[in-house]
């Protein structure tokens, strides 16, 4: 008995002198190991990269849009990060150390758990200050062109400056960003792990930007009961689903012309007269960055998967549920748009008179467009945590 | 509805214009060189004009639907290669075809078709998104949406059908590449009677289009040709243009000839907002933003407004704009053409622009707005106003292209059984099973170390899975993969090293 207990902890001792010492080879002593892995959806490639697999890349798609219909390829796809950067920026995308104050992380605002949203109408950034829009979900975001409600944006990296450097959001600048990293040392660690053929030892801001990048560009939901169907398996779909479907794409609701397949949006800005949240002032929205009063109201055509977790919708969150949000579709042209505007609505915008049932099924049907199988784990420590710590 | 504050901008835009080229061209009287069309110089040679149908001819069984019948039942049971025959009789349904290689063909008996009819309550007759579809003898009534709507299907086919009073549209393929639209009768539509939108490689031909707001529209697409169609009392008879704001950006490559388009002059019933509600009614083509576009032989008359009408994107409907879109249509070839009697009561703004050239008579061609490289063979035979800056044509006529269907069938893209296994495992089984770590499954490691040497039994397990593991999750059934597709991914991850 006795001998066997001492056997046992002799093993269990070796056990962790085998890890601590792994550790120490791979990852410079440092505490958190990053994933050597894809996430779900890549591949590895022999250059440590990972690279998107899934099945609509069986199909293509005219002129290479990736819009179109069931079997259609998807757009062009960000990609070609390896698996250590994904992870960094993961820890990155967990970490409240990235705000002004240490309050807000990227995930208080695209939270897993609310379809990478907040839940909010309108979200609170750094001192509870209510921001005018509402948090877009990051779920495949990899294959976005344009980013934030009005389009302002074109790279994933051109995005993020904005909540990381606006005053309301996380309240932070490029100096100071840099000098919290850099004094982390469990940071200074992974990044050196992340970017092992950089000179020198400071962490930079694009380093951190493209980490964060490549954790955004890895999150992928493309597994979805609507996609069994579209790849062929007739009975993912309920009748009743495949009825709202047949509404979905109908040229009566005209759903799919913006909210195309496989994405579900066609990457458009448009204009559509949602009504903005009793006693807020009109957003001009896309018609600023476009400098182009004919995009007055306009925002960017949303994906609609995962779009069950997301509620409530809209660019600040007018529409409580889906089905306040189909209905808004068939009030009529220009219903809610204030007396004092002239808007160009989207000729797609129109008076479908879709019967109470057929939103129902719109809403049936947009329910199967939620797959959250390839969801990320949040990290159980982050590394400014460990920080303090360490520290104390 | 906005057109009428617009109009007069025009106006003083063809007053400008013309009197700048006017100018220009005593000043200048610049030697240009037009470079010959595209739509021309592609096609040397030309395509031979394979029906897409025929690559691929019907070698399934043969499925018969009779009054009382639902055509979707046959539809959900048909193969690929499979014919589906609708005998006379009335059936009120959306039939939608989510697969390839289907054939859906009306059987008409002593004058009796096969009718949709959708009681002015259902949205479409047929959605397709398949591959090689071929709808065709069918009569298709009173539905809101459209007759049939395509969804990325190519190779397709839609002949002879008649459709009256189908909504918005009747025929409508979109993102679609290689199709054939042909002898079909529409009227009664609200928008385009023949919409061919984003889609590349299209010939509509012989077909009849009346008492619609537009006849025929090629939008957003390439390599098109309009022949042979009869089009008559609609509001405007053949668009050829570029929309704004959509996913694909260009129209070009339109070869419209040999058409009849005349009279059409029905006043516009368009719903407000769309893209045709500001086209004048007796308008026989109108030409905007496309670039490439050839129009030859048609003979164009008694349309009341002008036979055929070049505009920029800065006319018609009101649009928010899309700096990713070229406004101007560029290189435009007006070939020989019959005709007669056209612009006899132009809207206002056009009376105008013909007072300035003291005509009492209204355009055969009138062009506004920006544009280069447009030519014209033979100005003298036609009444124009706007085209001083038309070069002399380069071609006489579009002879050597028969047609713009390819001569192949467009493929899927090729992809081996085990690309397939591979996309399946990274794409689907990855979400559990990592190779060496613990997910929400066990790792691939552990499933090799089970079922060495036997896919079979993955597969199997895959489709219909029990709880064997207390310390994981249940696995939910894999059946939406078809059988040969879960083998290959069980071959493939018992082959994996890392």
């Amino acid at each position: 008995m006795r001998k066997g207990f001492f056997t046992a902890a002799l093993l269990l001792g070796a056990t962790v002198l085998f890890i601590r010492f792994n550790y120490a080879l791979r990852d410079h002593d440092a505490i958190i190991q990053l994933c050597d892995t894809c996430p779900p959806g890549f591949e590895l490639t022999s250059d440590n990269e990972c690279e998107p697999r899934n099945l609509y890349m069986m199909y293509s798609s005219l002129n290479d849009k990736g819009v179109g219909g069931l079997k259609t390829a998807l757009p062009a796809v960000r990609a070609g990060f390896s698996p250590q950067q994904i992870d960094l920026g993961r820890y990155l995308f967990f970490d409240p150390v990235l705000s002004k104050d240490g309050t807000i992380s990227c995930a208080t605002c695209h939270d897993p758990d609310k379809g990478f949203s907040d839940g909010l109408a309108q979200s609170v950034g750094i001192d509870n200050y209510v921001l005018p829009r509402s948090a877009p979900s990051l779920w495949n975001v990899a294959y976005m062109q344009r980013f934030f409600w009005d389009g302002r944006a074109t790279t994933l990296e051109e995005q993020m400056k904005g909540p990381l450097y606006d005053a309301h959001e996380m309240g932070n600048n490029p100096d100071s960003l840099l000098a919290t990293l850099n004094g982390i040392e469990e940071y200074q660690k992974l990044f050196s792990i992340a970017f092992p053929e950089r000179r020198g030892h400071e962490i930079t801001l694009p380093e951190i930007y493209k980490a964060i990048a490549a954790f955004e560009s890895s999150l992928i939901s493309l597994n979805s009961r609507y996609d069994q169907y579209a790849h062929g398996y007739a009975d993912a779909l309920s009748p009743k689903e495949k009825e709202g479907l047949n509404v979905f794409r109908s040229f009566v609701a005209r759903c799919a012309e913006c909210h195309t397949p496989p994405l579900f949006t066609n990457q458009q800005i448009a204009v559509l007269g949602t009504p903005d949240p009793e006693g807020m002032p009109f957003d001009a929205g896309a018609q600023i960055p476009m400098n182009d009063s004919t995009f007055r109201g306009g925002f960017k055509v949303p994906s609609l998967r995962n779009i069950e977790k997301t509620a409530p919708y809209m660019h600040s969150g007018r529409f409580k549920d889906l089905r306040e949000t189909v209905q808004f579709y068939t009030d009529g042209r220009g219903h809610a748009v204030p007396e004092n505007e002239e808007l160009i609505i989207h000729w797609h915008i129109w008076e479908p008179n879709l019967a109470d049932h057929e939103l129902d099924r719109l809403v049936d049907f947009l329910k199967t467009l939620t797959d959250e199988t390839f969801k990320p784990k949040i990290p159980d420590q982050i590394p400014s945590d460990l920080n303090s710590k360490l520290a104390n | 509805m906005e057109k009428s504050k617009k109009w007069p901008q025009i106006l003083i835009g063809i007053v400008l214009l013309s009197a700048g080229i006017f100018v220009g061209k005593i000043w200048f009287n610049p030697p240009v060189a037009i470079p010959l069309p595209v739509a021309y110089t592609n096609n040397e040679g030309g395509n031979t004009g394979v029906i897409p149908s025929s690559y691929d001819p019907v070698n399934g069984k043969i499925i018969e639907v009779k009054d009382g019948d639902k055509i979707q039942d046959a539809v959900v049971e048909a193969k690929s290669g499979d014919l589906i025959r609708v005998y006379p009789g009335v059936y009120n349904e959306t039939v939608y075809i989510d697969k390839d290689g289907i054939t859906l063909q009306g059987v008409t008996i002593n004058s009796e078709w096969a009718i949709l009819d959708g009681q002015s309550q259902l949205n479409d007759a047929f959605l397709y998104s398949g591959n090689n579809i071929t709808i065709e003898n069918f009569k298709i009534v009173k539905y809101k949406g459209n007759a049939i709507m395509g969804q990325a299907g190519n190779n397709y086919v839609i002949r002879n059908n008649w459709i009256i009073d189908t909504g918005v549209y009747g025929i409508f393929p979109q993102f679609g590449k290689n199709g054939l639209i042909e002898y079909n009768i529409l009227s009664g539509i609200e928008d385009a009677a023949i919409y061919v939108g984003m889609c590349d490689n299209v010939d509509v031909k012989f077909n009849e289009v009346f008492e619609s707001v537009a006849g025929i529209e090629i939008e957003n697409s390439r390599h098109a040709l309009v022949e042979s169609n009869y089009v008559h009392d609609n509001t405007g008879g053949i668009l050829v243009f570029i929309t704004p704001g959509l996913p694909i950006k260009t129209t070009f490559d339109v070869i419209v000839r040999n058409n009849f388009v005349v009279n059409n002059n029905t006043p516009n019933f368009a719903i407000p907002g769309s893209m045709v509600s500001s086209i004048p009614r007796g308008t026989g083509i109108v030409i905007m933003a496309a670039d490439d576009v050839i129009v030859e032989n048609n003979i164009i008359s008694g349309n009341i407004n002008a036979g055929i009408a070049i505009t920029d994107l800065s006319f018609g409907a009101q649009i928010s704009k899309d700096p990713d879109s070229d406004p101007y249509p560029d290189r435009l070839v007006i070939l020989d053409n019959f005709m007669h009697n056209n612009g006899t009561d132009p809207i206002e703004e056009i009376k105008v622009a013909m007072m300035t050239q003291f005509s009492e008579l209204g355009p055969d061609i009138v062009a506004v707005g920006g544009g280069t490289g447009s030519t014209i063979r033979n100005r003298n035979q036609y009444r124009t106003f706007g085209i001083g800056g038309y070069g002399e044509a380069t071609i006489t006529n579009t002879k050597n292209v028969k047609t713009f269907l390819l001569d192949e069938m467009v493929q899927p893209r090729s992809i081996t059984a085990s690309e397939r296994a591979k996309l399946t495992y990274y794409g689907i089984c990855a979400g559990c099973h990592a190779y060496d770590i613990k997910m929400i499954g066990p790792p691939t490691k552990i499933i090799q170390a089970l079922y060495k040497d036997n896919p079979e039994g993955i597969a199997e397990y895959a489709a219909n899975p029990v709880k064997k593991r207390q310390d994981f999750a249940e696995m939910p059934p894999q059946k939406h993969i078809d059988d040969e597709t879960r083998l290959e991914v069980a071959k493939f991850m018992l082959s994996l090293t890392k």
